[in-house]
């Protein structure tokens, strides 16, 4: 460690600042000052403005160790996890917030990512269909699974709905009603699942069309950007083979 | 005046709360679910490990039943726990987790043929029967006589909180982001519903209920390092408190997890050492040998952290500029192994630490971790004093952990509390009709707008982050892991002041609406009586019981304290709570005290434990047919939903 480091050096971060809630406010950029800790997430830098400069700046945080998903946000021009994005990694010193883009602003950083997700969910009807599921005995041994298949269904379940993909696609950005890689990988999550007993007309329904997997312009950006680095490429172009047989 | 009514309301939207709301809405019942953040976003996310179920289909969890688990959960408790509610949770639970199987959780599946695994720093070749192939397999966890910790790689709360989101998408139950209950609504002794703040709006709610339920998770931030997300502040504990009918049970049982990193204090799981891993001290030695040299660092969590503490006041610690650590150390367990099941554990290394768990060493120490104490109910998830309150998950005391919990035993609690209480909170809803006047509710409304609007007008007054920082300190430094006399009277006066300053916080952010600074304002108040719940309890109870250790009184004490620790915060004016206990009564217990085979056992012994004791193989010799579904309805008869009644079939034993 540096005596640089061990100082402590002064990070400038610039958050751009608007809350909807206040009439008149207008958005704006505003840069907080303050002295580097080690080991320092935006986490702990965050909270450290809220307590003691600033009370009124917005952000989420929930599990603060990269789990769930609440924190994402555009750190110097990426998508990315704040809570698990050391300070350090930035070597001047200068860091510049944005909220993600193409989700319900709440205020500052804190965007409604969990009302688009909702409609994600309910649009890719984000549940095992299988009219024989209520009538499961319980008490009886559960039914067989591959033990490499329930790995790779595990795979794609490892998205924590954090929006990052979503905030990178051009698409997305062209087409409001685009799904996004997160519905397609949901999607693809069921499609592998051999509990979900819907035929692949059924998904024909959901995402074959041009807000679904034809809209898919493949640049790559969602995956770039996946936080839990899922394999979102494969499985949308998996997922676009196996629609264009259906129709 | 806003007001929405519905059958049933639960506060919490962890996997307690989404798990409760299922069962009332598959009954019929109109359901919403209050939640401070997406449901998803949960706590229960956080938990990587696994969710304890007898299913005994993996090689190492042979011969495992309910009444195995039975007995590793009563000991884990140190005694402590309620039996009766062990005995439902440890029947229901391999139900529990075959139906979170139908509703999409991956599971991790046996894979027959050899397998190595570490077991006591050695490779060893295990042989998974060719019959179980594809059957739910298990992972081994501290404090359990079998393999029994079913889990879905490194992601287990994950897959399973998503499965409960996901069905209550699909069954349509509404779940309101962003609020938060800030109290609770009753009358006479019976619970009508919540006064809720909208977190981006600011608007106050009365959501009027028939039953509800609270299901709002830890209280574990009321410690300044703690494994629990940001938003495990206890609320919905404090606002059953603040009714002054509700009772907390055992707020002093509070457990430290062995491995979390350090300075951050994220959690390790513990499928780290259930996997092979070892801990070591500043010279490199596996310590924890020296100690429990049976169980070694699979001992029960609350052992484990205190022998690391015992060995880091030896001088044993590594040194560091936030104080001493040890190392966790999972090498041995090769980079497959690692990047498959403990992904989760690399990338928070990778991340938060820039180290690589393949090769290098985890700084770790005990940790602030898990609530055992709570709201506490009856078996039925009501509240014993407030009529139409119930609450499960780590929000409630059920009480099925007594002083300690074991890993995996707290998911396996949300689901199985949730099925549970879920139908008792149905039967509820359908015995009942709301019979409440606008007038009652109005008047709880005005009396939390008039807190807010006194909070916001006053102008000078104490900064809400540093009450809170201080109180947060108190506890981590005197009603910690080790706890004495004079250190937690000194903590309970020191509380005692802050719980006045707290009365006059000032914020400096004006605005009625979205405003984090309000927020923390408003919770402040509500912890501080919860962290006065957990030091006063602990100052009382003069023995050592699980987590609960007392360096002045080391001994388990089952002569005096086989008892319940109650809570009850009776007026607004009070600075301290009022303490009663329940005793737990031996003469009904399916297993009397022993001994939890770690160190020497010093216990005081209750006369009435040999009683029961000649008493059970009575009851066992008047009948030697009995099997032992029949021995344990005549030693500890339980009542479960009829829905669950049923035993519960194994590969190779059928449902014997
Ligand atoms: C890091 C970590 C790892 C863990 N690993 C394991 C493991 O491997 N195995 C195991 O068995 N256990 C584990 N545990 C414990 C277990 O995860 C938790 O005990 C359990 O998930 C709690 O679930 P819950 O539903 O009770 O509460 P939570 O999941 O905490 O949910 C609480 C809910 O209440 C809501 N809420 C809170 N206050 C309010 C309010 N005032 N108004 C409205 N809503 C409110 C929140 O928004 C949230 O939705 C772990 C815990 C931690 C901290
Ligand atoms: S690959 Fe498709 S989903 Fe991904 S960013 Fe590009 S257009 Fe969007
Ligand atoms: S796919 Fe990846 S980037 Fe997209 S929401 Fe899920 S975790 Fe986030
Ligand atoms: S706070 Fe949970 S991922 Fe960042």
């Amino acid at each position: 460690m540096s005596d640089q480091e061990e100082k402590g050096r002064t990070l400038k971060i610039s958050v751009l600042r608007f809350n909807p809630q206040v009439k008149g406010d207008m958005p704006r950029m505003q840069t907080y000052e303050l002295t580097e800790a080690p080991g320092m997430t935006l986490f702990i830098a965050l909270n450290d403005i809220r307590e003691n400069i600033d009370p009124t700046l917005q952000f989420d945080f929930v599990c603060r160790a990269g789990i769930c998903g609440s924190c994402a946000m555009v750190i110097n021009g990426k998508p990315s996890l704040a809570c698990r994005t050391l300070t350090s990694t930035f070597p001047d010193g200068e860091i510049k917030l944005l909220p993600l883009p193409g989700f319900e602003l709440i205020g500052d950083l804190s965007i409604n990512s969990g009302k688009f997700m909702q409609e994600m969910n309910e649009r890719v009807e984000s549940w095992i269909h299988d009219k024989n599921m209520n009538n499961v005995d319980l008490t009886r041994i559960e039914e067989r699974m591959d033990p490499d298949v329930a790995d790779e269904i595990y795979e794609l379940e490892r998205c924590v709905e954090c929006g990052c993909c979503v905030a990178a696609c051009g698409t997305k950005q062209m087409r409001p009603n685009f799904l996004g890689a997160v519905g397609l990988v949901r999607l693809a999550r069921y499609a592998l699942d051999p509990r979900d007993k819907r035929t692949d007309e059924e998904f024909y329904e959901i995402v074959g069309n041009d807000d679904g997997v034809f809209g898919c312009m493949t640049l790559l950006g969602c995956e770039d950007y996946c936080p839990k680095d899922l394999p979102l490429q494969t499985q949308i172009a998996y997922l676009r083979r196996k629609m264009a047989f259906v129709k | 005046m806003k007001v929405i009514y519905t059958d049933s309301l639960v506060i919490g939207g962890g996997m307690a709360g989404l798990r409760v709301a299922i069962a009332s809405m598959e009954r019929g019942y109109d359901t919403i679910v209050l939640s401070l953040v997406p449901a998803k976003r949960s706590h229960s996310a956080a938990a990587q490990g696994g969710m304890q179920a007898s299913l005994a289909a993996s090689v190492k969890g042979e011969g495992d039943n309910e009444d195995v688990h039975f007995e590793d959960t009563v000991k884990g408790s140190d005694w402590g726990c309620d039996q009766q509610v062990a005995r439902m949770f440890v029947n229901t639970s391999p139900k529990a987790i075959r139906q979170l199987a139908t509703w999409g959780v991956p599971w991790s599946r046996v894979r027959k043929g050899d397998r190595q695994v570490v077991i006591n720093n050695k490779r060893v070749t295990i042989t998974e029967k060719n019959e179980c192939h594809g059957l739910i397999t298990a992972r081994d966890f501290g404090g359990t006589k079998k393999w029994r910790t079913c889990y879905t790689s490194d992601g287990t709360g994950h897959t399973m909180l998503y499965a409960m989101g996901n069905r209550a998408v699909e069954l349509g139950i509404q779940v309101h982001e962003r609020k938060e209950a800030i109290a609770l609504i009753h009358d006479d002794g019976v619970c009508h519903g919540a006064i809720v703040r909208d977190l981006i709006t600011g608007e106050l709610i009365a959501y009027v209920s028939k039953a509800t339920t609270i299901a709002t998770g830890g209280y574990g931030r009321i410690y300044s390092v703690s494994t629990n997300a940001v938003i495990s502040e206890g609320i919905g504990t404090a606002i059953a408190l603040e009714t002054g009918i509700a009772c907390l049970g055992n707020m002093e049982a509070v457990q430290f997890h062995p491995t979390a990193i350090v300075p951050v204090g994220i959690l390790m799981t513990e499928g780290c050492r259930g996997d092979g891993g070892l801990l070591r001290d500043k010279d490199g030695h596996r310590f924890m040998p020296d100690y429990e040299p049976d169980k070694k660092e699979l001992a029960s969590r609350d052992v484990v952290s205190r022998r690391m503490t015992e060995h880091m006041r030896k001088g044993k610690g590594v040194h560091s500029r936030y104080g001493d650590h040890l190392w966790l150390d999972i090498t041995m367990l090769g980079r497959e192994h690692i990047e498959k099941n403990l992904r989760e554990v690399r990338e928070i290394c990778e991340y938060f630490l820039g180290i690589d768990p393949v090769k290098d060493y985890m700084p770790v120490r005990p940790t602030q971790h898990y609530s055992m104490g709570g709201i506490r109910t009856k078996p039925t998830g009501e509240s014993p004093t407030l009529k139409g309150l119930f609450s499960a998950g780590e929000a409630a005391c059920w009480d099925m952990h007594g002083f300690n919990r074991l890993g995996g035993n707290s998911v396996a609690e949300t689901t199985v509390a949730g099925m549970i209480v879920g139908e008792y909170v149905a039967d509820y809803c359908g015995q009942n009709s709301p019979s409440i006047s606008t007038k009652l509710v109005e008047k709880f409304l005005k009396r939390e707008q008039k807190k807010i609007s006194d909070l916001l007008e006053r102008d000078t007054g104490e900064n809400p982050y540093e009450i809170r920082n201080e109180m947060q300190k108190i506890m981590m430094d005197k009603v910690g892991i080790f706890r004495n006399g004079p250190d937690l009277e000194k903590a309970v006066e020191e509380l005692k002041v802050l719980n006045q300053r707290a009365k006059n916080i000032v914020v400096r952010n004006k605005i009625s609406s979205s405003n984090p600074e309000l927020v923390d304002a408003i919770r402040v108040g509500k912890m501080i009586k919860l962290a006065q719940c957990v030091a006063y309890g602990a100052m009382l109870r003069t023995e050592s019981r699980g987590a609960h250790s007392r360096e002045d009184f080391p001994e388990r004490n089952d002569k005096e304290w086989l008892k319940k620790t109650l809570t009850y915060w009776r007026s607004e004016d009070d600075d301290l709570p009022e303490v009663e206990y329940e005793p737990l009564d031996i003469s009904k217990m399916e297993m009397p005290p022993g001994s939890r085979g770690y160190g020497v056992d010093n216990t005081i012994p209750n006369p009435e434990t040999e009683k029961r004791m000649a008493e059970i193989e009575e009851i066992k010799k008047a009948h030697p047919d009995a099997d032992r579904f029949e021995i344990q309805q005549l030693l500890n008869p339980i009542d479960l939903p009829e829905k669950f009644k049923g035993k519960n079939e194994r590969i190779g034993r059928g449902f014997k």
